[in-house]
């Protein structure tokens, strides 16, 4: 609402929300910088140990500055961009709970709480990536995004509650200190595998990396702020804050590492044949996630140093190049990198911007990437055993980014101008402050590291390792092996770009066979889970209502005789033969209406018989004090009656449809149930029920539900809450019965 | 079928159910009766006069739509429970105001509560009668 009034100027609007967290948060920097821990807890269920119980210490305030930060960014920025779709509002709403949501995901400190936000994180995700819900690529993509991070989310839940049997709690701060506890429970195994597969589907590892790029489907401020900012971080943010609790075993650290090896290989190979500027900027992010990961499963201190660092670095430079991406498209009309060429001169702040952020991607002095770079490296070659190994293929990844770097980040603004769609123009001031000051910040957190970054660096690394770092970060270390490395990646960077030029076409044409794709297991999953449900519908549910009812009968009675005829032999039945005249008289009518009900021809007969019947029952609740229930069952009888005569007016004449075969397996199915029924309401008879219900009621009746009649207080004050429950249910099945009569196909009201 | 008898009767009948109906509800405290048979009672009030006196009628008499009779009662129900989180009580605490006037007594939350179950159970059974009623229309 408030949109449509300042539809022109929103982004400013909405800018505040996402900067008034940050300014918020900011303000308890130097709490946290003096190693407090700031806690706040709201009791939610405390009988299932489920609470609002939020935690703020080095690590989540880190991540919280980074996503309020971007968020301002990409809001300003979309306040713009997103002008030429349709139902904007919607956007600013989606966005909005995807910050919240994240935001209460790095702040939970119960595990169950967390999930919650988990979940909503994937869900608002969901609704951006298929927000062009018009096109079907962007509806597959969604869904295939929320299938893949939801799926993950339940083996995280499945994870969070076996969690929970060893810990006995869900607050992540109480288990600090439950390490040796946890590590040597017979359930660690598939904790571990629970959680790193929630981790590994929401930051897209090797083998789930698929959905990442597919969700480039999303308008661009999405594609920055979740799919590189912030909720891909989130699988990392889990590894890091779980890493001192149930961290440090050789399962965990190894399945880490390995992952996060290949992926950031794997990725980085796979971007090569992309021209598409997203999909090129979303294989880089799989890479740098990859790369992230494999830092926390080196777990030295160095590593968790390069992987705060390498963190920061990413969120800033990514952030900015999809932004600058969006611009490009905005103004161009093409995201097809080898259609752009020689903007420089019609887009000088974009292509200053685009150029600070791509030097701090390729790790080029003195911006925030080249330390993040350096710092990998140096903690790779710390590793005596992989060390050789991954060393390489971390600088292969690395010279992959780089000409992906080169490609989205000069590419278009270089070289001669091409034509495109649109004549393109310089972005207005609000699409470009967002980047602009991104990068300006990559650049001075490179030239200050010290002040901007090692305060929270060692508060994170208490919270990721319990250990302090005391490591100073410093820009310039140096000739050494590790500024070679940097300019060899440099270098074959370079090379890649000048090669891919003439092999692309090549390498466009290989596609790999559908066994290593994992996105072809998931489509062939997703095809066999919906041929079982068809399947399974056919079967289960087949449209006749009297089947459905033969199931239900059936099933129960069979189990519940099955217990019946274990407990048979405890109980004697005496049955009672001292019966009044009425109870004798009713018993004849009641035995006479079944009869007419059952034989006669007409429905008209057999409906009134059904009356007959429900009255006789009124009749039986009145002789045996229970008048509450013989008004009821009256009048409900009374309304049935007109019912069962509106319906029959509709009916075809009366015809015998079923076999006799059928009404032979009818009548044994309906005596069973009878019988059944007989038993056992006699078995029931034959207890002394305890009556201490009974008195409780009687006696708190008047004094505290100040009524006298005990059935109806129960059913407005001691129980209400059933009531409420099933009134509501009452009122979802009226509007069932109203859909079902009044909108038919054919859109007759 | 039209029979002057039955809708003549329908008209006085409507109105002596129907504070039938109020007096199941208000007395269900103490005596047999309650929101339910009360919603009961008024909703056959109600497919009396439709019977007698045809679909068109009985929905001019009603006023309301029973869908908006449903939604009023879960509303009032819950409405009911309010009191008692304002008072700072438990949920769905009772909460009773003794008036001093004659007559009326004591006023509580669960009058309000089964005031909203009556009309729940009301315009639950006026949408399927009137529903089932309207099917042959063309």
């Amino acid at each position: 609402m408030l949109y449509k009034r300042f539809r022109e100027n929103f982004g400013w609007i909405a800018v505040t929300f996402p900067l008034f967290m940050f300014f918020g948060f900011l303000s308890r920097y130097p709490q946290i910088a003096a190693g407090e821990v700031i806690r706040e807890s709201v009791l939610w269920v405390p009988s299932l140990g489920i609470n609002f119980s939020f935690l703020l210490d080095g690590l989540s305030l880190s991540f919280v500055l980074i996503i309020t930060l971007i968020g301002a960014a990409v809001f300003l920025y979309a306040g713009v961009y997103m002008k030429a779709y349709a139902q904007t509002g919607r956007f600013y709403v989606y966005i909005g709970i995807f910050m919240t949501s994240m935001l209460g995901l790095v702040l939970s400190d119960n595990m169950l709480l967390m999930f919650v936000f988990w979940e909503l994180t994937s869900i608002s995700s969901f609704l951006l990536i298929g927000f062009n819900h018009h096109k079907e690529s962007s509806r597959k993509s969604a869904l295939q995004a929320l299938l893949v991070t939801g799926g993950g989310g339940l083996a995280l839940l499945s994870g969070i509650i076996l969690l929970y049997r060893i810990t006995g709690s869900f607050e992540i701060s109480s288990f600090y200190n439950m390490n040796g506890i946890i590590t040597s429970h017979d359930l660690y195994p598939p904790i571990v595998i629970l959680m790193l597969i929630g981790a590994f589907t929401k930051s897209a590892q090797f083998p789930f990396h698929f959905w990442l790029p597919n969700a480039m489907e999303a308008p661009t401020p999405v594609s920055a702020y979740l799919h590189s900012a912030t909720m891909v971080k989130a699988g990392v943010y889990l590894i890091a804050r779980m890493n001192h609790e149930i961290g440090g075993t050789p399962l965990w650290q190894d399945t880490v590492l390995v992952t996060g090896a290949v992926t950031m290989v794997f990725a980085a190979l796979l971007a090569f044949k992309q021209t598409d500027l997203k999909k090129l900027l979303a294989y880089s992010t799989l890479s740098v996630l990859g790369t992230l990961v494999m830092l926390l499963g080196i777990g030295s201190k160095l590593a968790i140093k390069a992987f705060f660092i390498y963190l920061i670095a990413h969120s800033l430079y990514k952030g900015t190049l999809f932004l600058v991406a969006g611009t490009l498209d905005h103004a161009t009309g093409t995201r097809d990198v080898t259609k752009l060429g020689g903007l420089r001169k019609l887009m000088p702040m974009t292509t200053l911007t685009a150029a600070l952020a791509s030097f701090s991607m390729m790790g080029v002095i003195p911006l925030v990437g080249f330390i993040g770079k350096e710092t990998v490296y140096k903690s790779i070659l710390e590793l005596e055993y992989w060390g050789t190994f991954l060393i390489s293929a971390a600088v292969c990844a690395n010279a992959f980014v780089v000409m992906i770097t080169l490609f989205v980040g000069f590419k278009p603004f270089w070289g001669a101008i091409l034509p495109t769609p649109k004549s393109p123009h310089e972005a207005p001031l609000k699409m470009l402050i967002g980047p602009a000051v991104l990068a300006m910040l990559g650049l001075l957190f490179g030239l200050f590291p010290n002040f901007f970054i090692s305060t929270m660096l060692e508060q994170s690394a208490e919270s990721i390792l319990s250990e302090t770092l005391s490591l100073k970060i410093s820009i310039w270390e140096g000739f050494n092996l590790v500024l070679l490395l940097s300019f060899l990646t440099l270098l074959l960077g370079g090379g890649l770009y000048l090669v891919r030029a003439r092999v692309a076409d090549r390498v466009r044409k290989v596609s790999l066979p559908a066994l290593v794709r994992p996105s072809a297991w998931y489509d062939g999953a997703v095809e066999g889970m919906l041929s079982f449900a068809r399947l399974q519908t056919r079967i289960v549910q087949n449209g006749y209502l009297r089947n459905y009812i033969i199931v239900i009968m059936v099933t129960t009675v069979s189990l519940a005789s099955f217990v019946l005829y274990q407990s048979v032999g405890e109980v004697s039945v005496a049955p009672d033969f001292s019966i009044t005249f009425y109870e004798g008289a009713l018993a004849c009518i009641v035995l006479v209406a079944t009869l007419l009900l059952i034989i006669s021809r007409s429905r008209l007969k057999s409906i009134v018989a059904l009356g007959v019947l429900g009255f006789s029952i009124g009749i039986i609740f009145v002789i045996y004090g229970a008048p509450d229930l013989a008004l009821t069952a009256f009048a409900i009888e009374t309304l049935n009656v007109i019912l069962f005569v509106l319906v029959l007016y509709r009916l075809p004449r009366f015809l015998k449809l079923s076999r006799s075969s059928n009404r032979v397996r009818d009548a044994l199915i309906a005596t069973s149930v009878g019988v059944f029924m007989t038993l056992t309401v006699l078995f029931a008879s034959s207890f002394e029920l305890s009556s201490e219900l009974k008195r409780f009621f009687s006696g708190a009746s008047v004094p505290d539900g100040k009524g006298r009649n005990v059935v109806n207080v129960i059913l407005v004050d001691f129980r209400a809450l059933d009531t409420l429950g099933e009134i509501t249910v009452l009122a979802i099945a009226a509007l069932g019965v109203f859909a079902l009569l009044k909108l038919k196909p054919g859109g007759r009201k | 079928m039209y029979s002057v008898i039955l809708a003549t009767a329908s008209r006085y009948l409507l109105v002596l159910l129907l504070m039938f109906s109020v007096f199941l509800l208000l007395r269900g405290h103490n005596e047999p009766g309650g929101g339910f048979v009360g919603g009961l009672v008024a909703a056959a009030a109600y497919a009396l006069y439709f019977i007698a006196n045809g679909i068109d009628a009985a929905r001019t008499i009603l006023r309301f739509e029973p869908l908006n009779i449903i939604a009023t009662g879960l509303l009032v129900a819950i409405a009911s429970t309010l009191p008692s989180l304002a008072a700072g009580e438990q949920f769905m605490t009772a909460v009773w105001i003794d008036t001093g006037v004659p007559l009326i007594g004591k006023v509580g939350t669960p009058l309000l509560f089964d005031l909203g179950v009556y009309f729940l159970v009301l315009g639950i059974t006026l949408t399927i009668l009137f529903s089932l009623a309207e099917e042959d229309r063309p």
